[in-house]
């Protein structure tokens, strides 16, 4: 086939900006800066309705927000802070950060790169788009059957949702697929998978987890969506059909979904701790092997979720020993990051107080993790708000903990300029403070009887006092990302430029400009060891010379293209179709739409 | 703030840490729904496992921590210092607290695994029988031996075990006895079930735990423990029928007449029933002797006449969505029906 082969800009030309370079991009770094950007403004909404929840919940019977907005809230809270908040920032690391890491100049699937970033974001506006008309997905992230039938919830709501998550499964997946090859195929030179940073190992793992539990959740909303649509019986109790089929479905993606959440988290502390620590990785062959360890347990333990269903003893017994199970990886990886700064010279730089913020928040999510995998204990806990205390421990206080740590850490690789130490340490401390006033107290709260997802709760049950402190916890939480966002808006003025190597990094991406030429190294990289450019220091005898720009002149680099977008346009039409009831003329358009996109991808010169 | 006064501090933060677990604890009084003052055996049997999770997390927690806090005081980077030692991990070690951290949890599962068989049992037949329903959003309560049907106020006589076999007529919900027997989901077509002997008496709340549509957190109910004599007289008395006032020699007061004629007329038979015996097929709470509860409107609100009058007035108002509708009544009729069901003693 005749190809044009298009060279990289040399480095005195500007990289083209503008929004149609932004359309058209397949560079991995700036789709990932497009999926950083997309997943904080969303990441941004989901904090706002969480501030909106607790507001109502300040006070007993407190009637700020009715019932059904209620709703609507804390099931958009927790749908976008998993899919369209702490996946898509993960994923901008994955983008950004995996091909540098292994050395290579893109994603082995450019065209497909950007094609999920299309899909993710159209999925992401699908599901909010619920709320132009009131009508945002309300049966709670897990969705459970039979109250999402038609007869129980007759509205637009749940269509949404289904609709929605559909779509952002295809994003999931063919990025799965695309970072899955990624680093099987175009790691450099030398670096075999005991020599990648931790990072793309937990990161790897973790497209594994996404390959095989996005299926589950995508058969199990097809289901939903045909019983919705077509009037199947699939959880339709009156027609023969289970509801719990919808929970174990759910929940054979919902469990390992939650180490999709944390094991990106898991990477990029693991990342940080050494380089701020000026030591390697403690026990690096016992990180992988149990991040891989947790990952296949992960689709052992998905009935945990379901210990007040009545499963019977058996299921129950075995359930819960391989939940507590896991706790021994978990453990592993925990004493392995205090390992790596036992003995250390370790530097208090934001990235680092964050990635030890984490360390300390994960083991309290973890302890009151193994209370609930003992199903007596569960029995109790189970839907009440020591629940939410528990997940929001390993989430916000291990997910996004790990995410800001790796915000703050490769902030300057990705923008070339450098963060405010001291606001960044002042968001640190608000963020901790405003943190665990928000979530410790959940923890008396739900052992003394308050459920979850009441929109309110009755003055005499005495659950005020706790829920006010909360919500003034949570008003400081919001107010460190205040912080953060002043940060970045300093920052982006002030233009201070960063080095290469600002920490003195461990791996590769240290060793080329910040923020990167388009082809990222100007030569191959060959790999000698893990922790690749201490290796190079090592040798070189100390600190290598800051690297120049260069001319990409002779880089082969894939071309700019629309067609990516196009498809993903017609995968959303296609599914969109399907939102109160079946509409064939837009499906079929978007059937077209996808064909052209695919069609048109196939045949054009890839560069 | 330097590191080092952070973490100075700490021993101090720990006791007042230790402090506030305490109090919390005790505070446990305070919270009616409360998990962690068990009254039951069922109850005492979670527990017991919860207890001695909680205790092995603490020490867990406490050490771990500790070591992080510790090593971050100790470690913290000291200008001029050499380049620390490029240790790459430790074999023995590793081992080891891979190991330390399986026997602790051989030490919850064993109990855990004891307590998952122990509360699987059904209890024989001279358990008290009773059936809960769920509802979009109340709860119905059945106690077939005893002819009784009744809503939103479960009854149990105190050392006598209780079968609760459980479902639902719409969406899960599930069914949960804070001081009693934790909660279990109730599922269409499939029956559920927990057992409890009350050894306290009291009248507690408990709610839906399982999210189940718009009014998910006004669905409340109470549980009436009660020794079994006073049990049994609630029975009896469950079983006369209620008040008659259309008879106008025998009663002679108009309002509770206009009540009970309004109770007809305004078309509440048509949703709720006023006989004790079962009556299958209507869709509201059956009322009889609803002037004894001591709560209306699912648990949540206290079973007076203003909030009688409040809920009558319109339903919707407190609990949007809810089946009965705004029969837009005027403050008169709501009087008398507030006289009227109040008097149903």
């Amino acid at each position: 086939m005749a190809t044009t082969v298009r060279e990289a800009p040399p480095s005195h030309e500007p990289e083209p900006t503008g929004l149609w370079s932004w359309i058209t991009t397949v560079d991995h770094k700036r789709i990932g800066i497009l999926y950083g950007a997309t997943a904080f403004f969303f990441f941004l909404l989901g904090g706002l309705e969480a501030l909106i929840i607790r507001l109502q919940l300040a006070k007993p019977e407190n009637t700020l927000v009715s019932a059904e907005t209620y709703n609507q809230l804390f099931t958009m809270h927790g749908t976008t802070m998993i899919f369209l908040g702490v996946m898509p920032l993960s994923a901008m690391f994955f983008n950004y950060m995996i091909p540098l890491q292994i050395g290579a100049r893109d994603v082995a699937f450019p065209r497909l790169n950007a094609f999920s970033y299309w899909v993710f974001l159209l999925g992401g506006l699908i599901l909010n788009s619920g709320w132009l008309i009131h009508a945002a997905p309300n049966g709670g992230w897990f969705g459970y059957a039979n109250l999402t039938s038609k007869q129980f919830s007759p509205g637009l709501n749940i269509d949404f949702w289904t609709v929605g998550l559909q779509v952002l499964g295809v994003a999931s997946l063919a990025a799965a697929v695309n970072f899955f090859v990624t680093i099987i195929n175009l790691r450099a030179k030398g670096m075999k998978m005991m020599y990648m940073p931790m990072f793309v190992w937990m990161s790897f793992i973790t497209q594994m987890l996404l390959l095989l539990a996005f299926p589950v959740i995508t058969v199990a909303l097809i289901l939903l969506m045909i019983d919705r649509t077509f009037g199947t019986h699939f959880y339709v109790p009156s027609g023969g059909g289970d509801p719990i089929l919808w929970q174990h479905l759910f929940w054979i993606f919902g469990h390992p979904e939650v180490y999709i959440l944390i094991l990106p988290a898991f990477g990029i502390i693991s990342e940080v701790l050494p380089v701020f620590s000026r030591k390697p990785l403690f026990g690096y062959a016992a990180m992988v092997f149990s991040g891989a360890f947790i990952a296949f347990l992960g689709f052992g333990v998905w009935s945990h979720h379901m210990f007040s269903t009545g499963m019977g003893p058996f299921a129950d017994a075995f359930f819960s020993m391989a939940t507590m199970l896991i706790a021994v990886p978990t453990g592993v990886k925990i004493f392995n990051w205090i390992g790596t700064i036992w003995g250390g010279q370790l530097q208090f730089k934001t990235p680092m107080l964050f990635a030890l913020g984490f360390i300390a928040m994960f083991i309290m999510g973890g302890l009151s993790g193994v209370m609930h995998a003992s199903p007596p204990a569960d029995l109790q806990q189970t839907d009440t708000y020591f629940i939410v205390a528990h997940f929001h421990y390993v989430l916000f206080g291990g997910s996004i903990f790990g995410l800001t740590a790796g915000a703050y850490y490769w902030w300057p690789k990705m923008s070339g300029t450098m963060l405010d130490e001291k606001l960044g340490k002042v968001h640190f401390w608000l963020m901790l403070i405003g943190f665990n006033l928000t979530f410790f107290p959940m923890h008396f709260l739900g052992l003394n009887g308050m459920p979850r997802r009441v929109y309110t709760y009755a003055a005499e049950n005495n659950f005020g006092f706790w829920n006010l402190i909360e919500t003034v916890g949570s008003l400081i939480l919001g107010l460190s990302f205040v912080v953060f966002l002043v940060n970045i808006w300093r920052t982006m003025k002030s233009k201070t430029p960063a080095p290469a190597d600002p920490w003195n990094g461990a791996t590769l991406e240290w060793s080329i400009p910040s923020p990167p030429q388009e082809f990222n190294f100007a030569e191959e990289p060959v790999v000698h060891g893990r922790d690749a450019l201490w290796e190079a220091e090592r040798l070189a005898g100390g600190r290598v010379p800051e690297p120049q720009r260069v001319s990409g002149k002779g880089i082969h680099m894939p071309n700019p293209s629309y067609w990516p977008a196009v498809a993903a346009l017609g995968v959303a039409t296609t599914l969109v179709g399907f939102i109160g009831g079946l509409h064939l003329p837009v499906s079929l358009t978007g059937v077209v739409i996808l064909f052209l996109g695919v069609y048109r991808w196939a045949f054009e010169p890839a560069g | 703030m330097s590191l080092r006064t952070v973490v100075g501090r700490w021993p101090s933060r720990w006791m007042l840490l230790a402090v506030v677990a305490v109090a919390v604890l005790a505070c446990a009084r305070d919270y009616p729904q409360t998990t962690l003052l068990p009254r039951s055996d069922f109850a005492h049997l979670l527990d017991a496992t919860f207890r001695k999770t909680v205790y092995l997390a603490a020490i867990v927690f406490v050490l771990v921590e500790g070591a992080l806090l510790f090593a971050i005081w100790k470690f913290r980077a000291r200008p001029g210092a050499p380049e620390p030692a490029q240790t790459h991990g430790n074999t023995t070690l590793e081992i080891v607290w891979t190991m330390i951290p399986a026997v602790i949890l051989a030490l919850i599962a064993v109990p855990t695994v004891r307590t998952i068989f122990r509360t699987a049992t059904k209890p024989g037949p001279e358990a008290l029988q009773v059936e809960v329903i769920g509802h979009q959003w109340w709860w119905e309560f059945r106690y077939p031996d005893l002819g009784i049907v009744t809503a939103n106020e479960l009854h149990v006589p105190t050392g006598r075990t209780v079968n609760l076999e459980m479902t639902t007529a719409d969406v899960i919900h599930s069914f949960w006895l804070p001081q009693f027997a934790g909660k279990r989901d109730v599922f269409p077509n499939r029956h559920n079930n927990l057992w409890f002997k009350a050894e306290v008496e009291g009248n507690y709340p408990g709610q839906c735990a399982e999210f189940c549509g718009l009014q998910h957190g006004r669905m409340a109910y109470r549980i009436v423990a009660q020794p079994p004599e006073a049990f049994d007289a609630w029975a009896a008395n469950f079983n006369t029928p209620g008040p008659d006032y259309s008879d106008t020699t025998k009663s002679p007061d108009p309002t509770l007449r206009q009540g009970q004629q309004l109770f007809t007329a305004k078309g509440c038979v048509g949703c709720h029933s006023l006989n004790p015996p079962v009556t299958p097929g209507l869709i509201g709470p059956n009322l009889h002797h609803i002037g004894s509860r001591s709560y209306i409107a699912a648990g949540t609100l206290k079973n007076t006449d203003e909030n009688l009058a409040k809920w009558l007035h319109n339903p919707q108002a407190w609990k949007l969505g809810v089946l009965m509708p705004n029969l837009q009544l005027k403050d008169d009729e709501v009087a008398a029906l507030v006289a009227f069901l109040r008097s149903n003693q």
